[in-house]
């Protein structure tokens, strides 16, 4: 057997072999310490991936793995720079949501050794999903993180909100794999092959692809069964309720991480096997933008409780990357690749701020609790002052930066009506900052939190603001990274 | 010649001044807050003397840009850090900075919660807006431009009046709603430019016809409410009663100014066909702006309200000075626009100083205030008259020029917005005799005078009012490089003619 062909998933099989070994540690472990020891050791593989996917980094890329025929050919896996770029995001946002989680599951008492495990197995799910080079893997890859996912989900599983969430995200989730398999099933059908390059192959070779009807059923099943795991409206149902209903530190890692991941494979399959069809589903995508960036931002606005509001609003994010999708140029893939980490880097930061927002226990969730917290808490609300201005998109912070950089690439591809919409959805997106602004810095109120606030919490919320700042006064090692990883694809 | 990066430090003085603000700390909270002013005044003196320097080593015989400094920012897309200073620009950026000490000793007594966080919230505006004078490149303009919202949204929200709320939250949906249209028209310029951000490329740029008056329509949405011209006005009279008297000194003074500059640094020379294609256009809105806020100013009885009405209406003969485009017409602008700045913001000072000590704008409540303050009262009157555009004070050179200038390209709009000189006399000299004029009630006769502070405000205004209103020339020759390579250009790119 060769074994180099395992290179290219070095990390994972890493992360799966540690996943198992923790499992044990949590249950020989006495089980007031195992948690914690988990949650660091959980840190621990992250960043032992994290080492390993830079290592891959420098050898030759990309790599790929797993050859079905004699020849080489028909990968299921590969390792580009897209995959780079991907893997290392996912795995800092998942060593963020890891080190948000811990006073949270503490204080809700479900702090339990399996938390780590099941983000670990999430993580290798989606390390498959960014480099899933065929249908089997990405099947894999894509049930692999969602069922960590749902179980994530129902993780405070004495609180019936929770388990309806789970519940929810399961039965929906289970539909839309099920659209997706339906249209993996009609490729197979035209290509009779399942690795992208053999679809990709079948689909030059027919004269109009998308005159073809199997074609378009094909590429609308796998396309909604994909934007599902986005929530792209008109298939975000799920989100709001399982972002309230999940634990808060569960919700920030599910609105960043397997977010970025879904992304990932959606452009993979967009720009890898389904590229021929560019003229037909990039409309599809400009229409989802709008409908998204407009539904999430008009939603948010009406939202009273915090994380629902947050949903609504990450909803709306997800419409500006998927102007960059729309472009199906180097630039809007690197603008979406941008936009992505710079909102996970928000994301995370804005709910660090909610994990501190509590009392005993008890965390503030409806954003009238909030009113006054400029001077009960100055330094805290001046974070959370600066994320809420990034997701407006208002400059010198990251967030305007994610915006200029779809939009730019929309207009370069003589979309610019999508970026007039773009804009346009981005000012009513301001609404919903602004109001949190103002009832956090121009309401009176006494909003009860504790003044003690875990160090690490507290760290992680400082680091967020700074790089939030950071990355919009100083963009450009990123905005080259994105393009790079985006330049891998073509 | 300076060689070392005068205009960063002017840009960045006062930002990481504002750092350093937050930064003072005290276990006595007054302690805390005299110190937190001391130092916020000492930055922004020290950002004046800079602006001085800059100033005197400004050089009036060329009209290209002085002081660039020009590094890569964000070279993927060609970004530039790029800064510099030309004759139209210089004056507001010294503007800026003489404003911004005068602000912070406004607020010296009537600011007293949160202090530190005011200051710093000042120091930061201050910043953005002189980065904004001075940016040439379009992304960092736009940056400077949008975060100046930023501060701005905060000091009208924690430290306005009692309808704070609605206020600053118009302001700032009605500022960035305009504002993304022009970032549209950016992106679209750097793609047709092939891929600059550089204003002064831009402006050598070949656009059709069509794309032009889309393009100045879409920054027209920028400026227009920034300035703010008619129709588009509505969100000032809020945001001005609403501020604390330090905001609305600052957003009649400068603020209001960056649309007017935008018209002149972008919308004429990068799009001059479509500039001209709209002049008409223009030239309506400044004259229904003209007279009608001369005449809603006119029923006011908030004093505030008033005075930020008489701006929509002096600023209307800004927009038609600049659209005019004969020399006269824009320096008597780029004048009006100092003038202006100068004028009204120490209107809003005075206003400031009654309402300390009475809590009220309504005009009602006022009256004879010369018993109790002569000194005011002989101040409120230079402003008045130099408001109403006075011989020998600062606005009438730049009314002046703006209407002699226009009328030589455009009659019938001159004679209208000359109705509006007079109006103007009318409602400033009926709020002047309603305010100083008259029996004092009770509670009027009992005001002490101003303070030394309070004098001391107002002694470099009245100075430039009277050294710009008898010595206008340094100044006028200071632009007229400038003002003229604009013109020049504009005219070879029209094709001229009669709208």
């Amino acid at each position: 057997m060769d074994w180099t062909m395992l290179t290219p998933v070095l990390p994972e099989i890493f992360l799966s072999v540690w996943a198992m070994v923790l499992l044990l540690v949590g249950v020989y472990l006495p089980s007031k310490q195992a948690f914690t020891q988990v949650q660091v050791l959980t840190g621990v593989g992250l960043v032992v991936a994290l080492m390993l996917v830079i290592d891959q980094f420098l050898l030759q890329l990309p790599m790929w793995g797993f050859p079905r025929l004699a020849d080489g050919s028909g990968p299921m896996v590969v390792m580009d720079g897209f995959a780079v770029y991907t893997k290392v995001f996912i795995l800092l946002g998942a060593l963020g949501a890891v080190a948000l989680a811990g006073p949270f599951l503490q204080h809700k008492n479900i702090a339990k050794p399996e938390y780590g495990v099941l983000i670990l197995l999430s993580v290798v799910g989606m390390g498959l999903l960014t480099s899933a080079y065929d249908l089997l893997t990405l099947y894999i890859g894509l049930e692999m993180m969602s069922f960590s996912l749902y179980i994530l989900a129902a993780f405070e599983r004495d609180n019936p909100k929770a388990s309806e969430a789970a519940l929810k995200y399961f039965v929906l989730g289970a539909l839309s794999s099920g659209l997706l398999l339906y249209g993996m099933s009609l490729f197979y059908g035209i290509a009779g092959a399942t690795d992208f390059g053999s679809i990709q192959q079948a689909l030059a070779s027919l004269a109009a692809p998308g005159a073809n009807l199997t074609v378009a059923v094909a590429l609308v099943l796998i396309l909604v069964g994909l934007v599902f795991k986005v929530s792209a409206v008109p298939f975000h149902m799920w989100t709001p309720d399982v972002y309230e209903g999940a634990p808060t530190p569960v919700t920030a890692f599910m609105a960043v991480v397997p977010k970025l991941a879904a992304f990932a494979i959606l452009i993979r399959v967009l720009y890898a096997p389904l590229i021929d069809l560019l003229p037909d589903w990039q409309m599809i995508l400009a229409l989802l933008a709008v409908l998204t960036m407009a539904g999430g931002a008009f939603l948010a606005i009406v939202q009273t409780n915090l994380k629902r509001l947050l949903a609504y609003s990450s909803i709306a994010h997800v419409g500006f990357v998927l102007v960059g999708l729309a472009t199906g140029t180097v630039e809007g893939v690197a603008g979406a690749l941008f936009y992505l980490v710079v909102y996970g880097v928000m994301t995370l930061g804005t709910f660090g701020c909610l994990l501190l927002l509590h009392h005993r226990g008890m965390y503030l969730e409806d954003i009238k609790d909030l009113a006054g917290l400029g001077k009960q808490a100055p330094l805290l609300s001046v974070a959370l002052l600066i994320f809420l201005f990034s997701l407006a998109g208002v400059p010198p912070l990251a967030g305007f930066f994610a915006k200029f950089y779809v939009f730019q690439a929309a207009v370069a591809a003589d979309l610019t009506w999508l970026a007039i919409v773009g804009v346009g959805c981005s000012v009513v997106a301001a609404v919903y900052s602004l109001k949190l602004i103002k009832i956090l810095f121009f309401e009176d109120g006494k909003p009860l939190i504790d003044p003690v606030m875990p160090r690490l919490l507290r760290a992680m919320v400082t680091l967020m603001a700074l790089i939030t700042v950071g990355l919009g006064i100083l963009p450009n090692t990123l905005a080259v990274a994105a393009q790079q990883a985006a330049q891998s694809l073509f | 010649m300076i060689d070392y990066p005068i205009l960063s430090i002017l840009t960045f003085l006062p930002i990481l001044g504002a750092l350093v603000v937050l930064l003072v700390k005290s276990q006595d909270e007054a302690v805390q807050n005299r110190n937190a002013r001391h130092v916020a005044l000492w930055i922004s003196l020290g950002n004046l003397l800079l602006a001085g320097v800059m100033l005197s080593s400004f050089s009036i015989s060329t009209s290209a840009m002085q002081m660039v400094e020009q590094h890569a920012w964000l070279p993927a897309f060609n970004i530039n850090y790029h800064l510099g200073v030309d004759g139209i620009s210089v004056l507001f950026v010294v503007l800026t900075a003489l404003l911004t000490p005068i602000c912070i000793a406004v607020s010296w007594n009537s600011i007293t919660s949160r202090v530190k966080q005011y200051l710093a919230a000042f120091l930061a505006l201050e910043g953005c807006v002189i980065g904004v004078f001075c940016a040439l490149d379009f992304v960092l303009f736009y940056v400077f431009w949008e975060a100046m919202l930023i501060p701005m949204f905060l000091i009208i929200g924690i430290w306005g009046g009692e309808n704070r709320v609605y206020a600053t939250l118009k302001f700032f949906l009605y500022t960035f709603a305009g504002s993304v249209l022009m970032l549209v028209a950016m992106l679209y310029l750097y793609n047709a430019s092939g891929g600059s951000f550089d204003i002064q490329n831009l402006a050598g740029l070949e656009l059709a016809l069509l794309e032009q008056k889309w393009l100045w329509l879409a920054l027209f949405a920028a400026f227009a409410v920034k300035v703010p011209m008619w129709p588009f006005h509505t969100w000032l009279p809020d945001a001005h009663v609403q501020a604390p008297t330090a905001g609305s000194v600052i957003l009649a003074g400068i603020l209001l100014k960056m649309g007017a500059y935008g018209f002149l640094r972008f919308s004429i020379p990068i799009l001059p066909d479509a500039s001209e294609f709209f002049t008409p256009l223009i030239y309506t809105l400044s004259v229904v702006g003209i007279i009608y806020a001369a005449l809603v100013a006119f029923v006011q009885t908030d004093v505030k309200k008033m005075i930020a009405y008489s701006s929509v209406s002096h600023m209307g003969f800004v927009t038609l000075g600049i659209f005019a485009a004969t020399e006269d017409a824009v320096s008597g602008a780029i004048m009006q626009m100092v003038n202006h700045g100068i004028v009204s913001s120490a209107l809003f000072m005075l206003v400031g100083v009654v309402y300390d000590r009475l809590h009220t704008r309504d005009l009602a409540k006022f009256g004879g205030l010369v018993q109790p303050m002569p000194i005011f009262a002989a101040v409120m009157m230079i402003f008045t008259l130099a408001s109403v555009a006075l011989p020998g004070t600062n606005s009438f050179v730049g009314e002046f020029l703006i209407l002699s200038g226009s009328y030589e390209v455009a009659q019938w709009p001159t004679v209208l917005a000359t109705t509006g000189v007079v109006l103007g006399a009318l409602y400033m000299l009926w709020l002047y005799r309603k305010m100083v004029m008259g029996v004092p009630q009770a509670q009027v006769a009992k005001l002490t005078d101003m303070t030394t502070r309070e004098r001391m405000m107002f002694v470099p205004l009245i100075i430039l009012v009277f050294y710009l209103g008898l010595v206008p020339n340094p100044t006028l020759k200071l632009m007229q490089p400038s003002v003229e390579k604009l013109l020049d250009e504009y005219h070879d790119c029209t094709c001229g003619g009669d709208w």
